[in-house]
């Protein structure tokens, strides 16, 4: 690049200099990719469990307990997957109905997903319960420590989703649609999009590969 | 369903009494005595001159990247101080306890630290020296000059940067806090499999070290998610990729890996704290548990972690020595490359921690080629730097001091690394004092970088210079004890010395560890001088300092005054050249300010980060000593915060031009940080 000599320097025109007229940086942007990044290091902690699950899914990491093939079965999972796919296609329906900016259609929709979360939920517990009372708990041997933690993780994050649409739910009704509102709106639908990624993964590498 | 604990727990207290605490131990009571007179020295002035409304509005609120850099920083160095005393008691320990007929004091039967006590005293010094020293003085680094050098008003996420310190110093907190209330761990910094299971370390220690790792580390990724977004979306206009300082480059490469790795850390410690309250197998030797997975994911984060300390120290070396060579930095492109490869290579070398692990020819030879490929970019940012050092116009200033020792580290530390990199070596040199020798010149080499930085950006943050002479004074001194200390180790490796003994069965080392004791002393008399650094530099602290300090600065936090005001630039600079300021100044405009100001848009601040911390540090202090309620609470209250503040309006104020104008012509030669108006936020707009 050429360099300017003292001769031209004075004759430099402001705006080569300095950019008064910048505009802010786009914020919505800014916390969009902001989200994508915080999904970079979620995924790598479901790499790091899913990893952990690899290594204690052997027979002798069952320590005489039950082992996939007892506890698992494909259709539980079934209902599972079933439930959190619906959420998803609700929760986008709710994003369709953002660009309509209709508030009654958003609070509509993301309270189904909402409840098809909680759905999730429930059937997560009832399973879990069940274990437990057949005296397969998560402390019953290295393989079932993987297989509890690894999907409570999962469920724990869709609490987190379930708490955020409760309160967007509440915000929009109150507020409508202001960037901060718009903003968390968007990062909730990848968010609960990739919750609902991840359980595909768990559903086939666990509820699948385990039951054949 | 909670394990059984051996010992007493009560509802209130849970596993808290008034045991926990060592009044009996004269160590740790004169530990005390010095963190008692330390915070007394700190809070009387605070308390004297009235400073506290100071303070809250200043720091404990602030989302100014700078000040929460600045803040950063300190607590790494005070952090790094209780590190370097850890240290000095180990070296002294080790000396004492030399043979059989060594000398005994205290309640030792050699030296005078008990083996249990010792055990603590090796885990804190590298959970301290790499997490709460080194971690945050570069995160704080980072913060203070990555916005400015990309031309930014602050980071892309204000409130998130508050909340990440927050985090980082609750850890360093819950750290400090171990030395008095209970104890540390005793299982080595990185956290001994299966000593660290519950029937192994029945007490707390082990618990202080996992919580405090795990939430500060939240706190880095947080914070690399915020650099990344900042260096993506926050540059200049003109500021292309190809024009982004190397310090920029490679903060974006340490936090790529940071983001990356600290998820693999905290699953690592989520499943030993699910071991441990919950009696989980992740890692139990019984009931089908894998010792080896524990030691896996540790190190997939944990070498990772390595080149995320040194990266930013490249970055630095890459910013100091083209200054005082007065050349523009050789081969840049080639130096982004190298960057990003040791950042990718990193993900690929984890097991040469331990090849003796025993995973087989194949894997470790895998393992061993993938650690010496690491050797070839850095290589090439080493053969950078020399060729820009050739034939320039050189000047040795303190930071380009600490630059050229710290190559002379990475010389040394780089080629003792390629040693271990051969499974062959390592089977015989592992676990001894020789690679304890060979890291601690890779993470001095960082704390050398660190050191030429504070120098170096020092006048840009706090507008005045570190006194120069004993800033000279102090490397020296440094650098001898680096000398004594590290040559003498990588001797007592090659006699067969193994890391962390509290006794040494060979009289013949005694010579060796002499030196390193006489190079302790050098440390000692190192910090001593660093203190009176400080208190000369304060003295002088009138003299006036100019925008650009050194004269030959290249990028852009140079163009802007010095100290820099709280908004970085009155307007935005427009880039036209990889080394912006030094384009300026050979074309004679390096002194142009713009013709007008227009209104500027900056945020509010606000307490919540520093409530999170609160909280954050409740929810951590509650976890360890098993005070359910305590946990509960804080952990709710955290997000009660984090909703409530959601409904808070927080779109910042705006700066007329007619105020920028009056504090642009007021800042210039005033020599505090330009404070920061009060003012009532704007009201929120729907989106159109």
């Amino acid at each position: 690049m050429a360099i300017p000599t003292h001769e031209t320097s004075h004759a430099t025109p402001d705006s080569v200099l300095w950019q008064p007229e910048v505009e802010a940086h786009d914020d919505l942007a800014a916390r969009t990719l902001g989200f994508w990044l915080y999904m970079m290091s979620d995924a790598l902690l479901f790499a790091g469990l899913f990893a952990a699950y690899g290594v204690l899914d052997h027979a002798y990491n069952t320590a005489g307990g039950p082992g996939a093939r007892q506890i698992v079965h494909p259709l539980d999972g079934f209902w599972q997957t079933l439930a959190v796919m619906t959420s998803v296609f609700a929760f986008s329906l709710a994003t369709v109905a953002m660009k309509m900016r209709s508030r009654p259609g958003v609070i509509l929709y993301t309270s189904i997903a909402l409840v098809l979360g909680l759905v999730f939920i429930g059937l997560e517990i009832a399973d879990f319960r069940a274990l437990i009372a057949q005296g397969a708990g998560p402390d019953r041997s290295g393989f079932l420590s993987a297989f509890f933690v690894l999907i409570a993780t999962h469920g724990l994050h869709m609490v987190f989703g379930i708490l955020w649409m409760l309160v967007m739910i509440v915000q929009v009704a109150r507020s409508g649609f202001t960037e901060h509102i718009v903003a968390r709106l968007l990062n909730l639908r990848l968010f609960w999009q990739f919750q609902a990624s991840v359980w595909v993964c768990v559903y086939a590498f666990v509820y699948l590969r385990g039951a054949f | 369903m909670p394990v059984h604990l051996q010992g007493p727990w009560s509802p209130l207290l849970g596993r808290l009494s008034l045991h926990a605490i060592p009044y009996n131990n004269s160590i740790i009571l004169f530990a005390f005595a010095l963190a008692a007179v330390a915070a007394v020295a700190v809070i009387a002035p605070v308390l004297y001159f009235k400073k506290i409304p100071y303070l809250w509005r200043e720091w404990i609120t602030t989302v100014d990247h700078k000040k929460i850099g600045v803040m950063y920083i300190i607590v790494g160095l005070v952090m790094m101080f209780r590190g370097f005393f850890d240290g000095l008691m180990i070296r002294t320990q080790q000396v004492l306890a030399d043979g059989p007929h060594s000398p005994h004091f205290l309640d030792a039967l050699h030296g005078y630290i008990p083996p249990y006590h010792f055990d603590q005293i090796y885990s804190s010094h590298g959970t301290i020296m790499i997490l709460f020293a080194v971690t945050p003085i570069l995160t704080g680094l980072t913060n203070v000059i990555v916005p400015l050098q990309v031309g930014a008003r602050d980071m892309a996420f204000p409130y998130l940067n508050a909340v990440s310190l927050w985090l980082t110093t609750v850890g360093a907190a819950l750290v400090m806090v171990s030395l008095f209330v209970g104890d540390f761990s005793a299982a080595g910094w990185v956290g001994l499999i299966p000593l660290t299971e519950l029937p192994f370390s029945p007490g707390v220690g082990v618990d202080y070290w996992i919580w405090a790792i795990q939430i500060s580390s939240i706190g880095t990724t947080l914070n690399a998610v915020n650099m990344i977004a900042t260096i993506v979306t926050m540059r200049a206009p003109g500021m292309t990729w190809l024009r982004l300082p190397i310090f920029t480059w490679t903060t974006l490469s340490t936090n790529i890996i940071g983001l990356t790795a600290f998820p693999v850390l905290g699953v690592a410690l989520a499943l030993l704290s699910a071991d441990r309250y919950i009696g989980t197998h992740f890692f139990t030797a019984g009931q089908g548990g894998n010792l080896m997975l524990y030691t896996n994911l540790f190190w997939i984060w944990g070498h990772p972690e390595v080149y995320f300390l040194v990266l930013p120290a490249f970055g630095i070396f890459s910013e100091i020595i083209p200054t005082f060579s007065e050349r523009p930095l050789f081969g840049y492109v080639t130096m982004v490359a190298a960057t990003f490869a040791i950042g990718g290579i990193s993900w690929l070398v984890w097991l040469h921690h331990f090849f003796t692990m025993g995973a087989g020819p194949a894997v470790n030879t895998f393992f061993s080629v993938a650690t010496m490929f690491v050797g070839v970019p850095t290589g090439v940012k080493v053969f950078n730097w020399v060729f820009t050092i050739y034939r320039g116009r050189l000047r040795f200033d303190t930071p380009m001091l600490w630059c050229v020792g710290g190559l002379f580290l990475l010389l040394i530390g780089g080629l003792t690394g390629m040693m271990l990199a051969m499974p062959a070596i390592d089977y015989t040199v592992h676990n001894s004092v020789f690679v304890v020798a060979h890291f601690h010149c890779m993470v001095l080499l960082v704390a050398y970088a660190i050191f030429g930085a504070v120098t170096f950006w020092f006048p840009k943050v706090f507008g005045l210079q570190l006194d120069e002479r004993s800033g000279k004074l102090f490397f020296w001194t440094f650098s001898i004890g680096t000398i004594l200390v590290f040559v003498a180790m990588f001797g007592l490796g090659f006699m067969g010395e193994t890391r962390r003994l509290d006794y040494l069965y060979d009289p013949q080392w005694l010579p060796l560890l002499i030196i390193q004791e006489i190079g302790i002393g050098f440390y000692s008399l190192s910090v001593l001088i660093f203190c009176w650094m400080l208190y000369v530099t304060l003295r002088h602290r009138h003299a006036h300092v100019e925008a650009d300090p050194w004269g030959t600065s290249r990028t852009l936090e140079w163009l802007t005054h010095t100290p820099v005001p709280f908004y970085n630039f009155a307007v935005t600079p427009q880039v036209n050249a990889r080394d912006e300021l030094d384009w300026r100044r050979r074309g004679g405009m390096d002194r142009k300010l713009p013709d007008g100001y227009a209104p500027v848009h900056m945020p509010s601040n606000t307490m919540v980060p520093a409530l999170i911390g609160l909280f954050a540090f409740g929810f951590g202090f509650g976890m360890i000593w098993r005070i359910w309620w305590m946990a509960g609470f804080s952990i709710v209250a955290v997000i009660v915060l984090v909703i409530a503040r959601s409904f808070q309006k927080t779109p910042g104020y705006i700066l007329s031009t007619d105020e920028i104008t009056a504090m642009e012509r007021r800042v210039e030669g005033s020599s505090i940080v330009a404070e920061q108006p009060s003012r009532p936020p704007l009201v929120e707009a729907e989106v159109h």
